[in-house]
């Protein structure tokens, strides 16, 4: 109770915000919120199963082409095109998923790995559709859901918050469910969750794709919502990237990756407004954070205050 | 027959574990497994539970022949497992840790009371909130126990249910044992021979990988094969 609690009052926070945030800081907040749920993506299969994956720049990308390419070459609208990303993202995560959950450890991380810098060669691949490296911006009828146009910026912050409340909330719910007991219980000690008769092959099965399909749904809404589609999303940074949120928003907590996208954004806004050497301040104090909250924000949170944080 | 056990073998590399056992256990028996250390007890259950693929031989649980059955499938007909070397949850609170256990079979409030239940019949009842990992060795592996009960299996394994268990809690255990054999069949792996000879209706003894004997409790004492295994073994003290 207290913890529905807490993440709707986030929610309604973020609500508010919207009708008293500067501009600048309300075109950042849409984004931050957006980059988040692609955390909140990685964290279910990271934080909660205890897999780390470094692959779900895939995933990401899988939503935003699967989005972006039906917009450029089927005409689609903004409604029906991010469906198509949220499944194509659901179709890549699931397949990974068969074949890289036989592999467990360094050997996944470098699976995961693998296969998404194969994603990501073949959009350079396929340029004559996808524009390779340049990307594309666009087409407008892709940025019109039911006759909002979400390129306008109030439209675009409330269409971020529902994708960031529906992916917190299935979080939460996820996470306390019996399913994502079952999850965490794997995270913990993977062969005693067999022995008590899980078939635990399933579970990861369940967890990689759900969290491939929310990134998916985080992917789809970038390119939506910023209006551009380009193969650095599927690079290997925005594999790091979501990793780098949770490890510093508290892996395994569902408010964790919203702090540690927040967190992280602004570390690197307001130091390069500093000096250029933006990137050594966002490093200490990446380092500074690790060495005093090594279980991120969230987690020194839960640690110190509240045992029952989900 | 409950639980039919054919040739079953295992190799470790060059190591003949478990060499072909057979073993039958009636519905309804508690059936101690005793034998010196190395002797291949837990390779066996292990290999019964599936969690040690067998190298040879078929085990054929409730008529069926489960041998190419995962772990998992073979639990959820009706078998539960508990450790030898301690596997508890340690960084998730007693109750969830039986909970887990429970919520393969049931749901909700009703999951909730099997575990209140589970855990008072071990004694833990008082400790449900704290800690796996805070408990003394003795009650984690009660809360093993507890996590294989709350189960309600046809066949429950106990590796060394008794290890760090005081005098005192060693009673309860027993009590435990005898109430829960009236609705369940146990494979008990044992070292304390007083345990054994309490509670077992026949005993199974493994030496070498092999069944040396197997007979009642009076049998099994007389028996001068055992007497000199043991002997040899020297850690198991007769009571
Ligand atoms: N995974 C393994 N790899 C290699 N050898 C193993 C493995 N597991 C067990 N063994 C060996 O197999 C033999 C039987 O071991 P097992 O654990 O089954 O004996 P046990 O009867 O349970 O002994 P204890 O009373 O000490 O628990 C031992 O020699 C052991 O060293
Ligand atoms: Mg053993």
């Amino acid at each position: 109770m207290k913890a529905l609690v807490l993440h709707l009052g986030l929610l309604a926070v973020l609500l508010a915000l919207h009708f008293v945030l500067p501009a600048y800081h309300h075109g950042n907040l849409a984004r931050i919120m957006v980059l988040a749920s692609f955390a909140m993506g990685y964290n279910i299969l990271f934080g909660y199963t205890g897999l780390l994956s470094l692959g779900h720049a895939l995933f990401f990308a899988a939503g935003m082409y699967g989005m972006g390419l039906s917009v450029q070459h089927l005409g689609l609208s903004a409604g029906p095109a991010l469906l198509l990303g949220v499944l194509s993202g659901a179709v890549v995560s699931g397949a990974l998923a068969l074949l890289a959950l036989r592999t467990s450890g360094v050997a996944f991380m470098i699976v995961t790995l693998m296969f998404a810098q194969a994603g990501y060669l073949t959009i350079l691949h396929f340029s004559e559709w996808t524009r390779g490296d340049e990307g594309f911006v666009l087409a407008l009828a892709g940025r019109m859901a039911w006759g909002v146009d979400l390129s306008d910026p109030n439209a675009r912050y409330i269409a971020a918050l529902m994708l960031f409340g529906i992916c917190l909330m299935l979080s939460l719910w996820l996470v306390r469910a019996p399913f994502g007991r079952v999850l965490v219980a794997i995270r913990e000690n993977e062969e005693r969750v067999r022995m008590l008769g899980y078939d635990t092959f399933a579970h990861k099965l369940a967890a990689l794709t759900i969290s491939g399909t929310m990134a998916a749904a985080a992917g789809a809404a970038y390119g939506i919502l910023f209006g551009y589609v380009g193969a650095s999303f599927a690079a290997v940074q925005y594999s790091i990237l979501p990793l780098l949120y949770v490890l510093l928003g508290g892996a395994g907590t569902v408010l964790g990756p919203f702090i540690g996208t927040l967190f992280m954004f602004y570390l690197i806004d307001l130091s390069s407004g500093i000096t250029t050497a933006y990137m050594l301040i966002a490093g200490i104090a990446l380092v500074l954070l690790t060495l005093f909250a090594p279980q991120g924000i969230m987690g020194e949170l839960r640690r110190r205050l509240w045992k029952g944080l989900p | 027959m409950l639980l039919s056990v054919k040739g079953l073998s295992k190799r470790f590399d060059g190591l003949h574990a478990v060499k072909s056992v057979d073993l039958d256990l009636p519905e309804g028996e508690i059936r101690a497994l005793i034998g010196p250390n190395g002797a291949g007890k837990t390779t066996l259950v292990g290999m019964i539970s599936g969690r040690i693929t067998a190298s040879a031989g078929s085990v054929i649980f409730d008529g069926e022949d489960i041998t190419r059955l995962p772990a998992h499938r073979r639990i959820a007909r009706g078998m539960a497992y508990t450790f030898q070397i301690t596997s508890v949850f340690a960084r998730l609170s007693v109750a969830e840790n039986v909970g887990l256990a429970a919520r393969r079979h049931l749901h909700g409030a009703k999951a909730r009371k099997a575990v209140a239940e589970a855990l008072d019949r071990v004694g833990l009842g008082a400790r449900a909130e704290q800690e796996a990992g805070d408990l003394a060795y003795g009650h984690q592996r009660l809360l093993e126990l507890a996590m294989g009960i709350v189960q309600h299996p046809r066949l429950l394994i106990l590796d060394e249910p008794t290890q760090g268990l005081s005098e005192g809690e060693i009673e309860a255990f027993q009590s435990l044992i005898r109430n829960l054999a009236q609705e369940t069949t146990i494979l008990l792996i044992e070292h304390n021979m007083r345990v054994v000879m309490a509670l077992a209706d026949r005993i199974t003894v493994l030496d070498a990988g092999r069944v040396l004997a197997e007979g009642t409790p009076e049998e099994i004492h007389a028996n001068a094969a055992v007497q000199a295994a043991y002997l040899g073994g020297g850690d198991a003290q007769t009571g």
